[in-house]
């Protein structure tokens, strides 16, 4: 098997990882390729450089987790191939388009591992694009990452665990955190009982974080609706409605998440089939519990195939690495590859619980007001939406895209392909499921055109 | 559940001619059903470049070119939006001397047509379109092309089709065509049995089976041409741009972002679909920032490609089936008919109604590949650099 | 107004750069993003109704926060070290 090209893995998380030390375990040579300049995927991203905070004040409980992986990937250096801070913008044919520092490589694989991660869910509410409105996600890289706190008034809003982390990591990092305003009712809260034989340790940490932000002084709204950001320039306020009393709190940051949506781009590029997922109200990815897509040698771990964690994205990635080595008739540890997916599954049914402690406000999109940008882009508003809907009939998310520009900007609809999908499916009286699935389009992210495009090194290989 | 219905005409093909024709047919008091494989202008007729142009088509195109030139700024009133038509002027470009003697040759031939076509300089071309950079040595101005959104056009003929009341069915692929009686009997996916008197075969890239099965094979290849869209730029491009001889060809929208298309694309493991190769969308790209200097700092956001049908001689097939009463044929465009399109439509209606029409399409017939229909080879299709010609 | 607020960090070195053609200082760590930011409450003005934005996700993937360097170079701010004698400009709606 010696002339066959090296495995390919599309991201450098917990996932990404874990499959590239087991597939170096099993003598295989691996290139790893991820946006960012080191290791680690958003969970569990490193700084630029070196500050005063411990890894501690960084990741909290997370820590070792987080020191493990960035030392295990460290390990591997010179027993793999590692392309940081590049782009895989293109897939075709078993072949990558990769762009490291303004050229493209086009780089032939046999196996590849997508381990592409998430990004913030979020909808659309009036006042979403103001200078301070940050995803969840966001606002904590500027924590952890960049050691900056989004305002000095701040509010959090949303749905999600990560609701509640991030305030507490800004509360514990000395940021005035004014409010948490949750979408879910405080009753949806009780579901995580039903989640405690299964990860007693998460939920109680959880309870810890809440009940520390409440001794904080920290206001916990719960079930707050028709929220808007107020201001013209700047964020003045946030108003919600809460038990039919209207409320408003000054603020001059905000951030904002409902759970994460999985990237789904390359596997998408790579040809793989999708299917709705209830739970995830997206289509995403097939793939067996293994991680095997519907393409042969593709395989898909970690969030992007749907949210499940960074714990699970390790056990994922692993388990993908040796589904890819069982594939190509190479030793794998079955015993292994076994107890991992009985982790995955049991992850799998806290998933369900937190899903259901953390609801996705899909109505909003009901009840949206025509003036409020759907589509930060291309600034679009939900009534455009509503009006192109009309106007050319369309009932499926591809014409709607093509008729109103929506998930045609510079993101490619990740930001308002969740909500367009939902407009759509309201406006027309269709189940969400009915709606379809924006298509993926390389470029992944855009590209310059002054692109270059590396001198073919293939044929040696 | 099976469905029947009756129509005066049933037409093969939601594309741009489909809908156009269906449009057309419906303001003439007829009943129709236009059918889709898919969905309306999802194909080549809502994926393509948006060029409007008549500059550079083949003399015996420009009658019906000059048809369609008369409908486009009547969008708006005719299927209730514009489709973001623009006249901007369609500026041809030479890179040579030979290319520039090609388009002198070209201005002369169309002299009689109405196109009143401009030659422009090297110094003229520095003068009024300082945009565009070095290695030009002239160019073929056309004031009245323009372009347009492609996505919006399509999309708006067949939900307008809609409105006036043609049976629009998508997702609906018609499995079989015969002659039954003094008509058509269709049947399409889900149990559908449809009556008509008329047929018209408008199914693009796909049309070839259903005129082979009336016996008139035609060399219908596929071409896959491929598009790059930038980010919202300044306003910098004030016209459409071709190329001669091939090479890019590149628009402006009013929003900003800049189209750009060049290469040939290649068909997906399913042959309907189609994406740009990596290496094809860079080819565009880099020759984009190279004529551009304005977009040499501009990122690339979006490639596409769609699938158009092809025929060998890059002129269409439209008219009456050779072989059987009652069908019409109007497929083959090779990436010319966005711009004509719309006075297909009418020509095609105007043939249900009168048989015949009086602009001149016998250029176009399928009786022209009588002889060569019985060979295998499904044609090669268009060269592989040459500009589209909508 | 600055839009970040910085927590730690403040006492690295110090990276010059230009802001709509005044002289900032960054600090050793910075992306661009928190460049600009923790002196000013915009990173750019939107295309199309050229309304101030700050980007959103601050891991790249809604591509809110691209930026314009006054040589015309484009970069996505959240995912770009900041570098000395960046020139930077806020006020411009568009790429050209």
């Amino acid at each position: 098997m010696s002339e066959r090209p090296q495995p390919l893995i599309v991201g450098a998380g917990p996932a990404g990882i874990r499959a590239a030390e087991a597939l170096v375990a099993a003598g295989l040579r691996p290139l790893v390729v991820d946006e960012a300049p080191a290791c680690g995927g958003q969970i569990y991203r490193q700084r630029l450089v070196p500050d005063r905070r411990s890894t501690r004040d960084l990741y909290g409980p997370e820590a070792p987790k987080a020191e493990a992986l960035h030392r295990d990937f460290a390990a591997l250096d010179g027993k793999l191939d590692y392309w940081p801070q590049a782009l895989l913008w293109n897939l075709r044919d078993g072949r990558a388009d990769i762009m490291v520092e303004g050229t493209s490589r086009q780089v032939a694989y046999d196996g590849l591992v997508l381990a592409t991660g998430a990004t913030d869910r979020t909808l659309p509410i009036p006042g979403w694009t103001l200078p301070g409105v940050f995803t969840l996600g966001g606002a904590q890289i500027a924590l952890k990452s960049q050691g900056c706190a989004i305002g000095s008034e701040i509010v959090f809003l949303g749905s999600g665990p990560l609701l509640y982390l991030v305030a507490w990591q800004y509360m514990k990092a000395g940021a005035k955190v004014a409010a948490v305003l949750d979408t879910a009712p405080f009753t949806a809260k009780f579901n995580l009982l039903r989640g405690l034989p299964l990860f007693p340790g998460i939920v109680l940490r959880g309870m810890r974080m809440t009940a520390e932000l409440k001794l904080g002084g920290v206001g916990l709204h719960y079930g707050v609706a028709d929220v808007r950001i107020e201001g013209k320039n700047a964020i003045e306020a946030i108003a919600w409605r809460q038990d039919g009393m209207e409320h408003r709190l000054a603020c001059d940051g905000v951030g904002y998440g409902l759970a994460l949506r999985s990237e789904t781009q390359a596997a998408d590029l790579a040809g793989c089939r999708f299917a709705f997922n209830q739970r995830d109200r997206a289509a995403l990815p097939e793939r067996d519990a293994a991680g095997r897509t519907s393409v042969p040698g593709v395989y898909i771990a970690g969030d992007g195939a749907g949210i499940a964690g960074a714990d699970a994205a390790e056990r994922a990635g692993e388990r993908a690495a040796l589904a890819l080595l069982q594939d190509r008739g190479l030793p794998h540890d079955a015993t292994r590859a076994a107890a991992l997916e009985a982790e995955l599954a049991r992850i799998g049914r806290f998933r369900e619980v937190l899903e259901a402690a953390f609801p996705f406000p899909a109505h909003w999109m009901r009840d949206i007001a025509d003036s409020t940008t759907l589509c930060r882009c291309e600034e679009i508003t939900a009534g455009e939406v509503r009006s192109a809907i009309g106007q050319f009939g369309v009932h499926e998310l591809n014409r709607l895209k093509a008729v109103s520009r929506v998930g045609m900007g510079r993101c490619q609809g990740r930001i308002c392909g969740a909500a367009a999908a939902e407009l759509l499916a309201h406006e027309t009286h269709r189940g969400i499921e009915a709606v379809g699935r924006l298509r993926g389009q390389a470029p992944v992210k855009p590209v310059p055109l002054t692109l270059a495009l590396a001198a073919q090194q293939e044929a040696a290989e | 559940m099976s469905r029947r219905l009756s129509v005066d005409v049933a037409i093969i093909g939601g594309g741009l001619v489909g809908s156009s024709a269906a449009l057309a047919l419906r303001g003439m008091g007829f009943s129709v059903a236009l059918l889709d494989k898919g969905f309306c202008g999802a194909q080549a007729s809502g994926v393509n470049y948006g060029g409007v142009r008549r500059q550079g088509r083949p003399v015996e195109q420009l009658p019906l070119s000059q048809r369609a030139h008369a409908v486009w700024p009547r969008l708006k009133a005719l299927i209730g939006v514009d489709g973001e038509f623009l006249r901007s002027g369609h500026l041809k470009l030479a890179r040579n001397e030979a290319d520039m003697a090609s388009l002198e040759a070209y201005a002369q031939a169309v002299a009689e047509q109405g196109l009143d076509l401009e030659l422009i300089g090297h110094n003229g071309l520095r003068e009024r379109f300082g945009w565009i950079g070095d290695g030009v040595v002239g160019a073929s101005f056309c004031a009245g092309d323009g372009h347009a959104n492609p996505r919006l056009v399509a999309t708006g003929f067949a939900a307008a089709a809609r409105r006036a009341g043609v049976e629009v069915l998508e997702n609906t692929a018609v499995d079989g065509v015969t002659r039954d009686g003094d008509g058509f009997a269709l049947e399409a996916a889900g149990n559908l049995s449809l009556r008509a008197r008329f047929v018209i075969n408008s199914a693009g890239a796909w049309a070839g089976p259903f005129a082979e099965s009336f016996g008139e094979p035609v060399p219908l290849s596929r071409i896959y041409p491929s598009m790059v869209v930038t980010e919202p730029m300044e306003q910098v491009m004030t016209v459409n741009i071709g190329m001669e001889g091939g090479g890019i060809y590149a628009r402006q929208v009013e929003r900003g972002n800049v189209v750009v298309g060049g290469e040939r694309a290649l068909p997906l493991a399913d042959a309907d679909f189609s994406r740009p190769r990596g290496d094809g969308a860079i080819a565009i790209m880099n020759n984009a920032a190279a004529l551009f200097p304005a977009l040499r700092h501009a990122q690339a956001i979006r490639f596409w490609s769609g699938t158009e049908g092809a025929m060998p001689d890059r002129n269409p097939v439209i008219g009456p089936s050779g072989t059987t009463p009652g069908l019409i044929h109007a497929f083959g465009f090779t990436g010319a008919g966005f711009q004509i399109a719309p006075g297909v439509g009418e020509v095609l209606a105007e043939l249900v109604r009168d048989g015949e029409t009086q602009t001149p399409i016998e250029a176009f017939s399928i009786g022209r590949f009588r002889e060569t229909s019985a060979r295998t080879d499904a044609g090669s299709g268009a060269g592989q650099n040459q500009e589209p010609q909508h | 107004m600055a839009l970040l607020r910085r927590l730690v960090r403040a006492d690295h070195p110090a990276i010059p750069f230009t802001l709509d053609g005044e002289p900032c200082e960054g600090r050793a760590g910075d992306t661009v993003l928190t460049a600009i930011l923790t002196q000013a409450e915009r990173l750019r003005l939107s295309e199309f109704s050229a309304s101030p934005r700050a980007g959103f996700c601050q891991m790249g993937a809604c591509q809110d926060c691209w930026i314009v360097l006054e040589s015309g170079e484009r970069l996505r701010a959240c995912s770009t070290a900041l570098s000395p004698g960046m020139r930077i400009l806020t006020r411009r709606a568009r790429a050209a």
